[in-house]
């Protein structure tokens, strides 16, 4: 039961290591947990997870095991009909994972594929997990058939530069858990880093000692400084939704490599363009979002700012006041830039969309003309030309 | 092994899932990691352990310039230099200038002891990996004496985190793992009267209610916390201040006495200020 378990956590994409599953085995062995599902509720988190971004997603695999593995699946896919579901895995598939269901035979074949295998399981109630992350095919597979991220109606969302977008979807926080890739990521963002001597002095400074100590006679004279430390600091605004949703998976790469490689960096999300205000917390945007000015105020001109986007809208969405496709702006988002580039001189603007397409798209050469001309690719060339202008 | 389970003490409240944690980490003598919010209760955690379970317990408070190495030993090779060029005879033997570290201390304890490593994350990002073998093996090597120190007692270790960064996984697949949630407002009561028995009923709730919604303001710098508000219900005990006083709906009064205590950056403090008025003039239209 347990391994069985284990398995299903790994395939609604968390990560326990064999390393926990023992710990968990020894410590029911070891009689800490009583007979209660709660009491194993509890040790198996504090085992298996280590990260609380992921306890979610581990209740929901929990619930899913102990209440019968057809019915969670019954309820994603009995009653749903084709057509949303193909928009879900539009929507929650990267491009590669869209890839590869076009190599299967595209949608339709994976439905197929699904429903057969929903079939045979009802048919054998053993509550087996065979469709569930079929080779990482199944869109609930490599999603932990999780829920989130889901846009329900709003068909115009498929036309990229739709005005309104009236429909409230609760956007998946961008999870920095990728590790594929950022590697390289991060190589490219260590060229950011600027070291200083800051605090206590605690390194012997050999040089200067033996200069120091041969004035002194021979006589030791100990010379000290403190250690070098990287003293970047960074503020990364994301865009989120809408039409980058193919891009999201760079962008978490780009977000969970940025996350080791500096002590001071702060991130905030927006949607399109930025106005008043900016959130940290994508479930919870509606509710606590953070005046744009309060974040010139707590965060010095020392500060280098990115935003990360594909810049791709209406142009009103820019210069016009109200122009938001998702609130009423008092004031056009062209002038909160302004403020905030006024505000933080070293800025850049990554941007997912290939360069050659930038010249075609009126509000991507809006952009750029207020960044200035920096506005570079988010490719590891683009990131490193950005870097150096950062400087 | 320890028979003796934890379950919280007259001066701490602990939920299930924490003393599931706990109890599970002692079991086994592996690492416990706890994180949360600043002022929920993580270091506390630690004293409190040691005293349910009567253990010694050992505390290394970690900074930015803290390395792994502290915690076992230090060679004081300037200082031998200085003695060497003093004359004094102590510069023969090396042991003279290896200082214990935190670690050291904890292993040759003559009970098991807690060992708190405390804001782990506030060292740089390789320190909980130089730790890996130390923790794991609960023994590491003098080079400069060729000595090899073993624990007496494989310490029960109890880390804390208040996220500022994350911490590698090979580490963390050693530990069991606690996420300390903001308390619910049942679990602060408790909390609250362990700190404060016999407080009036109507201030408790008052406060209670007053307190979560200062931290419901968006866009604090530091929410206040659990020791905020023990803080801040020390003073309305102190300056007599009455449960009506606290209470909301006359919107006049909506920014509670003493908010200095729970609100202690200025930006905040204004913030908040400005949100009430905002408030009170849409009320009053
Ligand atoms: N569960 C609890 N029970 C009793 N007191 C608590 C609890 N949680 C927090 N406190 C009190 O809050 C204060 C802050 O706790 P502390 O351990 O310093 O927080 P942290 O280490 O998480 O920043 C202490 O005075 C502590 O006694
Ligand atoms: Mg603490």
């Amino acid at each position: 039961m347990l391994t069985k378990f284990f398995f299903m956590l790994r395939e609604g994409g968390m990560k326990p290591s064999i390393t926990e599953l023992l710990m968990l085995l020894e410590a029911m062995k070891a009689g800490v947990a009583g007979h209660s599902v709660d009491d194993f509720y509890f040790l198996s988190r504090a085992c298996l997870v280590k990260d609380e971004s992921q306890f979610d997603r581990f209740d929901k695999i929990f619930a899913a095991h102990f209440q019968g593995i057809e019915e969670a699946f019954n309820a994603l896919v009995g009653e749903v009909p084709d057509e949303w579901l193909r928009k879900q895995a539009e929507l929650l598939l990267s491009e590669e994972e869209r890839a590869q269901i076009e190599a299967m035979g595209g949608f339709e074949a994976l439905m197929e594929a699904l429903r057969e295998r929903l079939d045979e399981q009802e048919g054998r109630h053993e509550g087996g997990n065979k469709w569930i992350g079929t080779a990482g095919t199944s869109p609930f597979g490599a999603n932990g058939y999780n829920p989130e991220g889901v846009r329900i109606g709003q068909q115009g969302s498929r036309h990229r530069r739709a005005t309104k977008v009236w429909d409230r979807r609760e956007f998946r926080n961008l999870d920095d858990s990728v590790e594929l890739g950022t590697r390289n990521i991060k190589i490219a963002l260590r060229k950011l880093r600027k070291f200083a001597r800051e605090g206590a002095a605690d390194l012997l400074d050999l040089d200067d000692t033996i200069d120091k100590t041969a004035r002194n006679a021979g006589l030791l004279d100990i010379r000290m400084v403190p250690e070098r430390h990287n003293a970047i600091k960074v503020l990364l605004c994301l865009d989120i939704g809408g039409s980058m949703d193919d891009h999201v998976r760079i962008c978490e790469e780009l977000f969970s490599a940025s996350r080791t490689e500096f002590k001071h960096l702060e991130y905030f999300y927006f949607h399109n363009f930025i106005y008043e205000s900016l959130w940290k917390d994508n479930r919870r945007r509606h509710a606590e979002r953070i005046p744009t000015s309060e974040i010139t105020h707590k965060y010095g001109p020392d500060y280098k700012l990115i935003f990360v986007g594909d810049a791709t809208m209406s142009p009103y969405e820019i210069v016009y006041a109200g122009g938001s496709v998702e609130h009423w702006n008092e004031e056009p988002g062209a002038i909160w830039i302004k403020r905030l580039l006024s505000a933080y001189p070293k800025a850049i603007w990554l941007n997912p969309e290939p360069e050659q397409r930038w010249e075609y798209t009126p509000s991507v050469k809006l952009t750029r003309e207020l960044m200035e001309d920096r506005m570079f690719p988010l490719t590891l060339r683009g990131l490193d030309a950005g870097i150096k202008s950062l400087h | 092994m320890n028979d003796k389970k934890f379950t919280g003490t007259n001066s701490y409240i602990a939920t299930d899932d924490l003393m599931m944690a706990v109890n599970a980490a002692v079991t086994l003598e592996r690492p416990i990691l706890i994180k949360g919010e600043p002022g929920t209760g993580k270091t506390q955690l630690a004293i409190e352990v040691a005293s349910a379970l009567g253990r010694p317990l050992h505390e290394w408070h970690i900074k930015s310039t803290t390395k792994a190495q502290q915690g076992l030993y230090d060679y004081d090779a300037v200082a031998r230099l200085r003695d060497s060029q003093l004359g004094d005879d102590r510069v023969h033997d090396i042991a003279n200038y290896i200082v214990k570290g935190k670690i050291w201390e904890a292993f040759a304890s003559d009970d098991q002891p807690v060992l708190l490593i405390d804001e782990i994350d506030k060292a740089d990002i390789e320190f909980p990996n130089d730790l890996l073998q130390e923790l794991d093996r609960m023994e590491f090597f003098v080079y400069e004496t060729k000595e090899l120190v073993k624990a007496r007692n494989r310490p029960i270790v109890v880390i804390t985190s208040n996220n500022e960064k994350e911490l590698p996984d090979a580490f963390l697949r050693r530990c069991f793992f606690h996420y300390i949630k903001f308390p619910d407002k049942g679990t602060m009561e408790k909390i609250v009267d362990v700190h404060y028995p016999g407080l009036k009923k109507t201030l408790l709730k008052e406060a209670l209610e007053a307190f979560y919604k200062v931290r419901d303001v968006p866009g604090l710098k530091k929410k206040p916390s659990t020791s905020e508000l023990l803080d801040w219900i020390k003073l309305l005990v102190a300056e007599d201040i009455p449960a009506e006083a606290l209470r909301a709906e006359d919107s006049r009064k909506a920014i509670p006495p003493l908010h200095g205590a729970l609100l202690k950056n200025e930006q905040d403090v204004h913030l908040f200020e400005q949100l009430v008025f905002l408030d009170r003039r849409t009320n009053n239209r």
